[in-house]
């Protein structure tokens, strides 16, 4: 028996000085079988009522809404829709909860809980992880590495500060604001409700929490083991339901603060809507991070950490680096270095462990790129996609790329929040600092070179509320996240994202 | 690339930098992909057939020599058809022996030389170690540069020596053990894969076996991508063979991914892509049975050499 391979093709012509016409090829004949995760590890209910007061309760609307898995379009349970009377209900056991028993308790006692809610979320991590890639796409490879323990590691993080509020504000005193309404998106739905319940709580406030209309099965999850913990009834309450469940819990006027993290678009009504009343808030909206590679960047290195900042999630990530502005000195390098490396990313099965790019959230979601890669064309840019295959049936999208882009270009000013990068190129520094921020966003930015003394130079002048430097996406409970102009205001992690759940006063 | 070509060649002090974080996230990137079943087995038949068999000890005998040998050859042949080793690597005084011993199978013979494995020897032996090798019939040699130069900087030194030698090897193919483990820093690990290839390497390898750390993942990567950039840039391609370190097949199957996804296709053959190991093989041929039979044997059946 000899090792079994195709047939190898012929050498690639051999020009002297013309090498745009040597090619890798990466769909090779050895490739990797299937290895798809069970979906027998996760129960998922066939419906699922509201965490309002401890307990599941009916929606007083009496509705309920149906929840798919984008890589499949079939369904997976249905949820409650809350109505504003529903809200109402959520709101009174928060309110209930924080005046008598939250507020009052030592806070080494609520740190247990919390301590108690991490462990519990690492021991479900297998059952999370699953569901999370059922309901929204990702790829169970990113839920399993990232959302989950990172979820679980914000929990442990802000359990260690319940107790400790006087070191964090040295010489106030860090009062709780009340009950947090919480409103969170669907691109990381466990990760966000853990960004979001975990300050709260630790700070001593209660929270009534509302999913993403397409991801509420991992919050259910989380609703399952905060139960199970035996968090007194009311601390934390998670609802369902679509933009009206939000707007009522936005206008609520038992509500003491907003944390929402969602489109620029429904935060900008958020402030309207709070505008005159006690409510404090804090957005976590839109980006469009401009990911820097100067011609002294460690290329190959740049490529991976512009590719993960990209693809990553299929691109549902507020902070992509969705503008690369290359030098142009390496212009042409870079961009064969990328290609290279999307051949080589897999799009598919969510549930499969080789899979690196999953399924796009919802068929709208979908809709809204495919729109992006029409404008773009008609914009003059040269679009390049993988080619890899794509399964039947569910929401597709290949990573893609535009070259030729130009600044003015709506697909270099615009969200489009998926898996779709567009290439500018710049010459000076001082050029690309003032192209990186002429963007109404300011969430985050990316910047690749060897020298030490332009990345310092870089970040001070660049107005992006996170900046990584030969990195990208790294998060970490201990650094604070938020953005600066349209990217919405105050800080999620870290001390800064206890500030924003506290009132400080003089001792 | 003949001597005249030295005013085309790239400032070596000028390779391009090397992030190490990035290089180590990325490997480890490589070994999350599951390999099982048909692309387990088709995958360690692959690292199989492109193992040097190695032996390379003060010790050697031709006794030792012509048992690895039949070994290279019938790798267990209690499970006929298994494709045999890519070479057996040998030292010069040892080619002789080894050469009668795999005559016909189509296994090559490789030489290591050049005042192995430290390289501190002055040219011209080094020269003659390896002429004496070819001569003995050595098919590929595997050379190493003199790191002391390299760290002095003397670029041009460790240049003009490795022509050398390649032009010693007349018909033979030349491999440039970098030994990665000495060089300190995956920036200077670039900068020799560049200088080897220029030179005219043939292959570039890690690691002699004598020094820790030896061939390692992210050393393995970052060659690997300089000879993606080489065969952008020339159209020639270089092999890549790591050496010392990998003796699970898991972890051979993780180097098989890594080539897979930064250089593809053409790579995945013997032609370009060897370990260099001793142990590897009977791990991998454990590994085989049990995925043919279903059920794990104990090390005992399987010959040591």
């Amino acid at each position: 028996m000899s090792v079994t391979k195709k047939k190898s093709r012929t050498n690639p012509k051999r020009e002297n000085g013309k090498s745009n016409t040597i090619k890798l090829k990466f769909d090779t004949s050895w490739s990797y079988a299937p290895a798809p995760e069970s979906k027998s590890a996760a129960s998922i209910k066939p419906q699922y009522d509201l965490f309002i007061n401890g307990e599941w309760q009916k929606p007083l609307s009496k509705k309920y809404f149906e929840t798919f898995n984008p890589a499949t379009e079939e369904k997976l349970s249905e949820v409650a829709d809350a109505g504003s009377a529903d809200v109402d209900k959520a709101v009174k056991a928060a309110r209930n909860a924080y005046d008598n028993v939250w507020k009052k308790m030592v806070p080494k006692e609520r740190a247990k809980y919390i301590f108690r809610i991490a462990r519990m979320i690492q021991e479900r991590a297998r059952e999370l992880a699953i569901i999370e890639t059922l309901d929204g796409g990702k790829p169970i490879r990113e839920s399993r590495d990232f959302d989950v323990p990172t979820a679980a590691n914000h929990f442990f993080y802000y359990a260690g500060w319940a107790d400790k509020l006087e070191y964090a504000f040295p010489n106030r005193k860090a009062v709780p604001l009340g009950v947090a309404g919480q409103i969170i998106p669907w691109n990381f739905p466990l990760l966000m409700a853990a960004w979001k319940i975990a300050p709260a709580i630790a700070t001593g406030n209660t929270v009534v929490l509302k999913t993403a209309e397409s991801t509420p099965l991992t919050a259910l999850k989380l609703a399952e083991i905060i139960e199970e913990s035996g968090l007194p009834p009311g601390v934390v309450n998670i609802i369902t339901g679509a933009g009206e469940t939000g707007a009522a819990l936005v206008n609520h006027p038992g509500v003491d603060k907003i944390a929402f993290t969602g489109s620029t678009d429904v935060g900008k009504i958020i402030q309207r809507a709070i505008a005159g009343t006690h409510k404090k808030a804090t957005l976590e909206l839109g980006g469009k991070a401009a990911n820097i590679i100067f011609d002294d960047a460690p290329i190959d290195q740049a490529v991976e950490g512009v590719i993960n900042g990209i693809y990553f999630n299929q691109g549902h990530v507020c902070c992509a680096g969705s503008r690369l502005y290359v030098q142009e000195s390496i212009a042409k390098e870079v961009i064969r270095k990328l290609k290279d490396r999307m051949s080589s990313l897999i799009v598919g099965d969510p549930m499969d462990k080789n899979t690196d790019i999953g399924a796009i959230n919802s068929r709208s979601q979908l809709e809204t790129i495919q729109k992006y890669l029409k404008i773009g064309r008609e914009e003059g840019a040269e679009m390049y996609e993988s080619g890899c295959p794509l399964p039947g049936k569910g929401y597709w999208c290949r990573p893609t790329l535009f070259t030729n882009v130009a600044q003015s270009n709506r697909i270099a000013q615009e969200e489009i929040f998926g898996p779709v990068l567009s290439v500018l190129t710049f010459r000076t520094d001082d050029e690309v600092i003032e192209k990186a921020n002429n963007s109404p966003y300011g969430l985050s930015a990316g910047v690749w070179t060897d020298k030490g003394s332009k990345i310092f130079n870089m970040t001070r002048r660049m107005r992006a509320g996170v900046i990584w430097a030969n990195t990208f996406n790294k998060f970490d409970p201990s650094s604070p996240f938020g953005g600066y102009k349209e990217s919405g205001f105050g800080r999620e992690g870290g001390l800064h994202g206890l500030a924003a759940y506290v009132t400080l006063e003089n001792v | 690339m003949g001597a005249p070509s030295s005013t085309l060649l790239p400032q070596f002090s000028l390779t391009p930098r090397i992030d190490q974080v990035g290089v180590e996230e990325r490997a480890a990137r490589f070994t999350t992909r599951s390999i099982k079943k048909e692309a387990k087995l088709n995958g360690l038949l692959l690292v199989l057939n492109m193992i040097d068999l190695t032996t390379l000890e003060g010790k050697d005998t031709a006794g030792k020599v012509k048992q690895l040998c039949y070994k290279a050859m019938h790798p267990h042949d209690a499970y006929p058809g298994l494709p045999g080793v890519a070479a057996i690597c040998v030292y010069p005084s040892m080619v002789k022996v080894a050469k009668k011993a795999v005559d016909g199978s189509g296994i090559k013979i490789a030489s290591v030389a050049t005042a192995f494995p430290s390289g501190q020897a002055p040219r011209d032996v080094k020269i003659r170690d390896t002429k004496y090798a070819v001569n003995e019939g050595a098919d590929e040699v595997d050379m190493v540069i003199s790191r002391g130069k390299f760290h002095e900087g003397e670029y041009n030194y460790v240049f003009d020596e490795i022509a050398a030698i390649k032009e010693a090897c007349g018909e033979a193919r030349l491999k440039v053990i970098l030994e990665t483990g000495e060089l300190g820093t995956l920036d200077k690990v670039r900068r020799a894969s560049d200088i080897a290839m220029h030179a005219g390497a043939d292959f570039i390898k890690t690691s002699t076996g004598k020094i820790q750390p030896a061939a390692t993942m992210p050393v393995t990567l970052v060659m690997l991508e300089a000879i993606r950039d080489f065969y952008y840039k020339t159209g020639k391609m270089i092999g890549m063979k790591p050496a010392g370190g990998i003796s699970k097949s898991k972890l051979a199957v993780h180097y098989l991914v890594m080539v897979k996804e930064v250089l593809g296709e053409d790579w995945l053959t013997n032609q370009w892509f060897r370990f260099g190991a001793s142990s590897l093989a009977n791990d991998v041929l454990m590994q085989i049975v049990k995925e043919k039979t279903g059920v794990y044997q104990s090390a005992n059946y399987f010959s040591i050499d």
